[in-house]
């Protein structure tokens, strides 16, 4: 119990998906303008990298050891395949849901956080529910960094900058200062 | 391509023009992540320019076979075919760098660089057209990395390649080689390429009408 509240801890704080790692990026310089946007971009990619997490878990137990040489084709085609699924389903189930996520979940299907979850879970040697909550963690990771970003880049709107720095610099530059933040959270470990 | 380009355009469109990280700001997660070091850095360059390469001539090769419904499917598994053979060619050439690299040489499946070019030329244009396009992005690709690779290592680690060059009393910005490095480096980058831009392009003047025109928009009331 306490291994897995720190693999949470660790996925969601000190080694970032977005911030540490590099993960995600697109959806992040992306989606992040607005913080309603970015809390349902965040959501929908915690659901997204828990159905990965789960299909990852049961491809390394049956199918990989006899075929170790498909494992980069066969986590794409499976996850992609996967939520495609799952978005129908979702669709004819609750289309509240779909309306509130549908629009990203095949955005995010090819974003390197969802490969990057599959690949760190299978070179770690997560079993089942190492897996789950490695995928829990590094989504509520994700979400905190849209939802800081998109509540920064919302007040830096309004602020008077440079002509210049109106365009994608600032916002990295600003990336750089939230990445050196939560560098912070390293010193939880040390201890 | 509403428009008709010379072969030459095809070839340098990609390496300043239309650079794929610096203008189209497309493929940013590697840029960012393995560009802590030179030596990272031209590795991931040169396999993703394989990648990109392979799977354009393919692509190029095979466009009028390929329905148009699983375009996208086929080309990342085209993709993922050719980053697997690059993949187990580091690790039997350069086992340390691959070890670096880790997850991130995998990772150049869902690189938007490669699928981009795909789908915008190798599968519209002729094999010979794609290969000069994929040639120039690539280049272009690795060009960002080796700046991004040099200017982090050099400030962070006072060496270009391992050689060190500063001398015994250079001080090394160790945050230029950790994670925030990378973030601020290309954003201080893209400030630049504003800066030069806006420094080079004619400033806007307001539209000096005849004396006694007087124009509603413009706003001259005299």
């Amino acid at each position: 119990m306490k291994e897995l509240f720190w693999i949470f801890i660790s996925a969601s704080l000190v080694s970032n998906f977005t911030l540490a790692l590099f993960l995600g990026l697109c959806p992040f310089l992306g989606v992040s303008g607005k913080v309603a946007t970015a809390v349902r971009m965040g959501m929908a990619n915690i659901f997204v990298l828990v159905i990965t997490s789960l299909t990852v878990s049961a491809l390394n137990t049956w199918v990989l050891p006899h075929a170790p040489y498909l494992q980069l084709i066969s986590f794409i085609v499976v996850i992609a395949s996967l939520v495609q699924i799952v978005e129908m389903a979702i669709k004819k189930l609750s289309p509240t849901l779909f309306r509130e996520l549908g629009i990203f979940l095949p955005l995010i299907t090819t974003n390197c956080a969802i490969l990057g979850l599959a690949l760190f879970q299978t070179n770690r040697g997560y079993g089942f529910m190492e897996g789950l909550v490695f995928a829990l963690g590094g989504g509520v990771g994700l979400t905190l960094a849209l939802v800081l970003m998109a509540s920064i880049r919302e007040t830096v709107e309004l602020a008077d900058v440079p002509s210049v720095a109106r365009n994608m610099g600032l916002v990295l530059i600003l990336a750089g200062s939230l990445s050196l933040a939560f560098m912070g959270f390293a010193g939880l470990f040390s201890s | 391509m509403s428009r008709r380009t010379t072969p030459q355009e095809d070839f340098i469109r990609g390496i300043w023009k239309e650079n794929p990280v610096l203008v189209q700001l497309l493929g940013l997660c590697p840029t960012l992540a393995v560009t802590g070091t030179v030596d990272n850095a031209l590795t991931m360059g040169i396999a993703t320019f394989f990648v990109l390469l392979g799977s354009s001539v393919l692509v190029a090769t095979f466009k009028s076979v390929i329905p148009k419904e699983v375009r996208i499917s086929a080309y990342i598994l085209v993709i993922a075919t050719f980053v697997t053979i690059a993949d187990n060619v580091l690790h039997a050439v350069v086992p340390e760098i691959h070890k670096s690299l880790g997850p991130f040489v995998p990772l150049i499946v869902v690189n938007c660089i490669i699928l981009g070019r795909q789908e915008a030329f190798a599968s519209k244009n002729t094999v010979g057209r794609a290969t000069l396009d994929a040639i120039g992005t690539g280049f272009g690709f690795i060009i960002t990395m080796m700046i991004m690779g040099s200017m982090r290592e050099l400030l962070g680690n006072g060496t270009w390649l391992g050689y060190p060059l500063f001398g015994a009393h250079f001080e090394p910005w160790v945050i230029m080689v950790l994670p925030p490095g990378g973030f601020f480096t290309l954003g201080f980058i893209l400030l630049g390429i504003a800066w030069w831009k806006g420094r080079t392009a004619v400033p806007v003047r307001p539209r000096r009408w005849p004396h006694g025109v007087t124009t509603e928009v413009g706003g001259s009331t005299s």
